[in-house]
């Protein structure tokens, strides 16, 4: 689970150059994880057995997506605390050290964060625990060990089966996300969340400088209707050469 | 020499297009550090076939591993051969293509050899002997520099930022010997459903054509068809349409969808809320035809126009098509 930056939020960047100002900013839960946590709770209701567990690596303000979490319907939580923002390998290293540890069927992640849109921690995490995995699924079922997904591909749907344990990213697909109910969040607060020091290796790469896109020149209206339309494709053709 | 490496990507023994552009980022790369490029061809019987096109593109060596075992993707038998050739050929830079192969592949090959990751890359340097990467975070609202120290520096191009380039040499050609039994693998695929959505993926497609709310009716997709063949583009969709079913989510631009950057970005009858800029902001040009003058998506079009659809397409398609002849 991660917290991010809210999708309409305006991001400054900090006074390092290097990263976002977060005064100001509304952080939610990562809508990616929502599908892969919506996803575990669906999954534990069908077999009427297990746990889910919500694990986050962060500073104490990244378990606010813990919380969310645990108010949609997770068991537990775990926040592997670090002094500040991880990313990438060094995320998948602090998972990949608490899950070593761990008894699990299924370790679910969103197919990508929308803050660092690096879309590699679980599939850097089956690799470091040496297990099977399939990104981006849309919907799976388990069957006797086994997890029978669908992957969306540029070739088509995959169909593809992974022997569990293993690994899963999920995307946008059966798994619309629950709201947290009045009750939900009222129990959150008494479920346990264990808090530990991840073990923070080197990520192999760091922002060293953030900038603002270049601003869009401003675009013109060519014109109403349908009479516009042949000025419309000169302007293609001739100015921005793209017919 | 040692060298850089370039992920080659085939279906059915074809070159995917996007593996053109894997190339000539590696060679734009190999060209500054003084490497050469290397690349590697997984698939099964008949991808050797893709070789010469290789070649033709700027590839100084082409290594091809032809099985059975690997006619489907499988990011564990993929793995192990790439991260094994990246070792073995004392690769410093390790480029994927932006499809669902490359980035399932490219992280778990970051993980086992213990380098650097960036995906999505829009330009790639060589900075005292690292590199350095330019890359859209928070869906295209900041823009990152960022300095792979991990090595191999593996990384992902961003489609339709990197221009392919004929080169005069040919490229060596090398069969590699696979041995791999499928019965090894943890995960297997067991069947791939062909789409519609397989003839051109809206997250390579250099022409998009996308349809929001204000097309009505599914059935009337079928216009914005129309004028993404007559461009040679995709038909892209917005998040509402998705969740109405009348599009699949292979089409979805925006967040939850494909994030793209095409040359050419039509949004025709699309509001343009945040969760479908965030998808489509860093095309080159955009179009918006909408009705209502006041819609957010004038505010980032290059071009608009104010008015009805349902006129202003079939007349743009007939105009490309006049154009096209």
């Amino acid at each position: 689970m991660k917290r991010v930056p809210d999708t309409e939020a305006r991001l400054k960047i900090a006074g390092d150059g290097a990263s976002i100002d977060p005064a100001g900013v509304k952080f939610i839960l990562n809508p990616y994880d929502e599908f892969a946590l919506e996803a575990a709770l669906k999954h534990k209701e069908s077999a009427g057995a297990g746990e889910v567990t919500a694990i986050t690596v962060g500073t104490a303000e990244a378990a606010e997506a813990l919380r969310t979490a645990l108010a949609m319907g997770a068991d537990q939580a775990v926040l592997l605390k670090s002094n500040g923002a991880v990313e990438g390998l060094a995320v998948a290293q602090a998972i990949a050290a608490e899950l070593r540890e761990a008894d699990f069927d299924l370790a679910l992640f969103g197919m990508k964060a929308i803050d660092d849109d690096l879309q590699a921690v679980g599939p850097m995490v089956a690799e470091l625990l040496e297990l099977p995995s399939a990104t981006a699924v849309t919907e799976f079922s388990v069957l006797s060990g086994a997890v029978t997904a669908q992957r969306a591909t540029e070739a088509g749907i995959e169909i593809i089966e992974v022997k569990m344990p293993c690994v899963l990213t999920v995307t946008k697909g059966a798994y619309e996300p629950r709201y947290a109910s009045l009750k939900g969040i009222m129990a959150a607060k008494k479920k346990p969340v264990t808090e530990k020091e991840a073990a923070i290796g080197d990520a192999g790469a760091r922002d060293t400088s953030l900038s603002y896109p270049p601003e869009r020149k401003p675009g013109r209206i060519v014109g109403q209707g349908t009479d516009a339309v042949p000025e419309l494709v000169r302007l293609l053709r001739e100015e921005a050469r793209v017919l | 020499m040692p060298g850089v490496f370039a992920f080659i990507e085939v279906r059915e023994g074809q070159l995917r297009p996007i593996s053109l552009e894997v190339l000539a980022a590696a060679r734009q790369v190999a060209d500054a550090q003084g490497d050469e490029v290397h690349a590697l061809i997984l698939g099964g019987a008949g991808s050797s076939a893709a070789a010469a096109q290789v070649g033709a593109h700027g590839a100084d060596r082409i290594f091809v591993g032809e099985s059975e075992a690997l006619n489907r993707y499988s990011n564990e038998a993929y793995a192990t051969i790439a991260s094994e050739f990246i070792k073995d050929h004392g690769c410093r830079v390790a480029i994927f293509p932006p499809s669902s192969l490359g980035k399932d592949l490219a992280p778990r090959i970051t993980a086992r050899t213990g380098g650097g990751f960036a995906p999505d890359c829009t330009a790639l340097e060589v900075n005292g002997g690292k590199l350095v990467v330019t890359r859209p975070r928070y869906a295209g609202k900041v823009i990152s520099r960022m300095e792979l120290t991990g090595e191999p520096a593996v990384v992902t191009i961003r489609a339709n930022i990197f221009t392919p380039k004929e080169a005069a040499g040919a490229g060596e050609v090398q069969i590699l010997e696979v041995s791999l039994d499928t019965a090894d693998f943890g995960a297997v695929v067991k069947e791939i459903r062909a789409s519609a959505a397989a003839k051109l993926d809206v997250g390579e497609a250099s022409i998009i054509v996308s349809g929001g709310r204000g097309l009505r009716e599914p059935e009337n997709f079928r216009m914005l068809e129309e004028l993404a063949e007559a461009l040679g583009g995709a038909v892209g969709a917005s998040r509402a349409v998705v969740d109405a079913g009348w599009r699949p989510h292979a089409e979805q631009v925006g967040q939850t969808g494909k994030t793209v950057s095409p040359q050419l970005y039509f949004a025709i009858g699309i509001s343009g809320a945040v969760q479908h800029l965030a998808g489509m902001r860093t095309s080159r040009y955009i179009v918006a035809i909408n009705k209502d003058p006041e819609a957010p998506i004038f505010k980032i079009a290059d071009y608009g126009i104010v008015g009805d659809l349902f006129e202003i397409v079939p007349k743009l398609t007939e105009e490309v098509r006049k154009l096209r002849g």
